[in-house]
């Protein structure tokens, strides 16, 4: 009998369901006219375009900066949080603990964005760079938390005995053996909470201030000026840096398991 | 020999006489417990170990040989008691300052590490100069043969090189103390029998205290020059392993080491001694001998070591190949006991056949060793009628072998792949069918 073949066409129609429209998006960025419509000639001159554009390069470093420190600090926060969760599982204040590490993983931005804002401002907090940084952490942490917490699932703890047991200390254990075992898995959460932190537009757009504006909050008020073209551009290089941090993230998080 | 050996098994005698000599104390816990909520994992455990001895501490899951082991490596602290080390008090230092290290039932390589740099891990972590560390490291791949390998990751080699290389790892820092944590367990039934002869060359070769910890009696048998046998965290033997086969102390080692007959029975008088004196006949009480009685039997003498008293009720234990069975009832002998049965199985194992004998209550199970050739001798079949006898030497007057016991036997070994129960079936199983014929049937 003849496999169907309707698996096949969903598979098609469902990735054309997502792809096209981004795809259109590219396409229109190499695309010379200035309306989507119609096609001119392929050209790289909204890229042009865009280098020559201080503010967005503004935006871009602003995004960068808050993306570097909020990964960093998430790395950090993530791991020792996820292990406590591991060490202690079961215990009644860890299950706390990972419901409040969870939530932001489900909780809806606008809200998590609102409240923030309202914490700043009470708190009389100058909002800027800083005010960003600190709420993409609330959220790129939960993402570290999870990712290092499955490597951790499958850690042999008999390896931290035999480390000790060789005559390593609490720090050289820790440096040799514990955190190279966990780097991948440190690094692909790490990759993931900076492709997060780079994209995230609702809450940034709530606890930014003057100056401190994002590359999509940029995006975001370039369609209201109405520059088409420009955006197709800048929307493709954030999106490729997104897809590689993605990628790289997934090569990590596989990479050094047992292959069984 | 049965009453050598039972001198030199029996009472505190052999302990007592090394407490006065504490040269030879290598290797010491005294009175350690360790309890975990309300389970006592290890109770009061005093144990001596020699220099350069394989000792094993032989028990089934959850009797406490792992924690005592990790007692010794630092990984758990005791209760109560110490833990001497060449005369030195280690009960409190971290893992990481004890001159001992721990083969695991793991292996625990470190995965992000060569075969080279797990060797070296211990020499780099004890800033060893670098000239040094290269040499030693390239000793131990010459002794574990794996020079070649060296640049592998441990996912990239076998289960048995895994195991050579946590060898290397270990002994390459000179520890005055090899632990051993069930390091066979994970390895199939082949593997296993060529690890287990390395394991004895290694010993051999490097001359360090070996402690071993295992739940599979015949390695600890083949490997040990004495073992612990453990239950429920108290030593219940402490021997060679032929003391403890031979002269098992308890129903509980009896049934754990091998395979044996229980029957439930009654001490009875004393035996008398008639011995011709000066031409005149005089009867004595023979201390050494009791008779001994069991439902359905003909009366039994039985070698009562232990100067058990009349009336007391008994298990006795008689292992399979000290058993004989013939077809015509046996010329009497001193102290031959005899009795008639019923062949109901024969299972032929080659160079050993085993036969089951019905009688009464009992289903009995003899060896026969094969040292003539079979086939000329008309063997023993299904259904006959035989005699089974045996010395009353090699009978033991144990205590009531209980279900807690037949359960803690019967006790999945801990974390442990099916591969590990193959060879253990073949040696004990039948002590499982052996008892509930004698102490279900009652």
């Amino acid at each position: 009998m003849k496999p169907s073949r309707l698996p096949l066409i969903v598979t098609w129609a469902v990735i054309a369901f997502f792809y096209v429209p981004i795809v259109i998006l590219v396409a229109n960025s190499f695309n010379s006219s200035r309306f989507g419509g119609s096609w001119e000639s392929t050209s790289l001159k909204w890229y042009v375009r865009l280098m020559n554009e201080p503010s967005i390069w503004h935006a871009l470093t602003n995004t960068l900066a808050i993306a570097t420190a909020a990964t960093l600090i998430s790395m950090v926060l993530g791991t020792s949080a996820a292990f406590a969760l591991h060490r202690f599982a079961g215990s009644k204040l860890q299950k706390l603990h990972y419901s409040i590490i969870y939530t932001p993983l489900v909780l809806p931005e606008i809200l998590m964005g609102l409240s923030m804002l309202l914490f700043f401002v009470a708190l009389k907090v100058q909002l800027g760079l800083a005010t960003i940084a600190v709420a993409h952490v609330t959220f790129c942490l939960s993402y570290v938390a999870m990712t290092v917490l499955a490597r951790l699932q499958d850690f042999d703890f008999a390896i931290i005995e035999a480390a000790q047991d060789l005559g390593a200390g609490w720090w050289t254990t820790v440096w040799k053996v514990l955190l190279p075992m966990l780097a991948p898995g440190i690094l692909a959460g790490g990759l993931l909470a900076f492709t997060l932190s780079i994209d995230d537009f609702v809450i940034s757009f709530f606890v930014a201030g003057p100056g401190s504006t994002t590359l999509p909050i940029k995006i975001y008020s370039m369609i209201k000026y109405g520059a088409p073209p420009l955006i197709n551009a800048l929307s493709t290089i954030l999106l490729a840096i997104t897809f590689l941090c993605v990628i790289a993230s997934q090569y990590l998080s596989n990479r050094g398991r047992p292959a069984a | 020999m049965r009453k050598i050996l039972a001198a030199e098994t029996s009472g505190s005698g052999v302990r007592k006489r090394r407490t006065q000599r504490p040269v030879s104390e290598f290797l010491v816990f005294e009175d350690v417990s360790k309890h975990y909520g309300a389970v006592k994992a290890v109770d009061h455990v005093s144990l001596t170990v020699k220099q350069g001895e394989f000792f094993s501490l032989l028990g089934p899951s959850g009797c406490g040989k792992t924690t005592l082991l990790r007692i010794l490596a630092g990984f758990e602290q005791p209760d109560t008691g110490r833990v001497l080390l060449g005369g030195e008090d280690v009960t409190d230092l971290p893992p990481y300052e004890r001159k001992v290290n721990t083969i695991f039932q793991s292996y625990a390589l470190f995965p992000h590490l060569s075969v080279w740099d797990n060797i070296a891990f211990g020499l780099k972590v004890a800033k060893r100069p670098k000239r040094e560390i290269k040499d030693e490291v390239a000793r131990m791949l010459t002794l574990i043969q794996m020079e070649d390998q060296a640049w592998k990751k441990p996912d990239q080699i076998s289960g048995g090189q895994k195991q050579r290389v946590a060898i290397a790892r270990a002994l390459v820092n000179k520890p005055r103390v090899l632990l051993l944590d069930e390091p066979l367990a994970a390895l199939d039934l082949k593997l296993r029998q060529r690890m287990l002869i390395e394991l004895d060359l290694i010993h051999d070769e490097v001359g360090i205290t070996f402690l071993y910890v295992t739940h599979d009696q015949g390695e600890a048998m083949s490997l040990s020059d004495r073992i612990a046998v453990m239950k429920l965290g108290k030593i219940e033997q402490l021997g060679t392993p032929a003391e403890i086969y031979e002269a098992p102390r308890s129903s509980f080692v009896a049934a754990f080491i091998g395979d044996t007959n229980f029957f439930d029975g009654t001490v009875a008088e004393p035996l008398e001694k008639n011995s011709v004196l000066d031409g005149f006949l005089s009867v004595a009480v023979d201390k050494d001998y009791s008779r001994l009685k069991i439902e359905d039997f003909p009366d039994l003498e039985c070698f009562n070591d232990k100067q058990i008293k009349e009336g007391e009720h008994v298990f006795l234990s008689i292992r399979p190949e000290k058993l004989r069975i013939s077809r015509e009832r046996p010329e009497p002998g001193p102290h031959l006991n005899v009795i008639e049965g019923r062949v109901e199985d024969v299972i032929y194992l080659g160079s050993q056949t085993k036969y089951w004998v019905r009688t009464g209550d009992y289903r009995i199970s003899v060896i026969r060793q094969h040292s003539r050739f079979l086939l000329d001798e008309k063997p023993i079949r299904w259904g006959e009628r035989v005699w089974v006898s045996w010395h009353a030497d090699d009978g033991f007057m144990l205590e009531k072998y209980s279900e807690q016991d037949e359960n803690l036997i019967q006790l999945p070994p801990e974390e442990v792949g099916e591969t590990t129960e193959s060879n253990q079936i073949l040696v004990r199983a039948p002590a499982a069918g052996a008892v509930p014929a004698g102490a279900a049937g009652r």
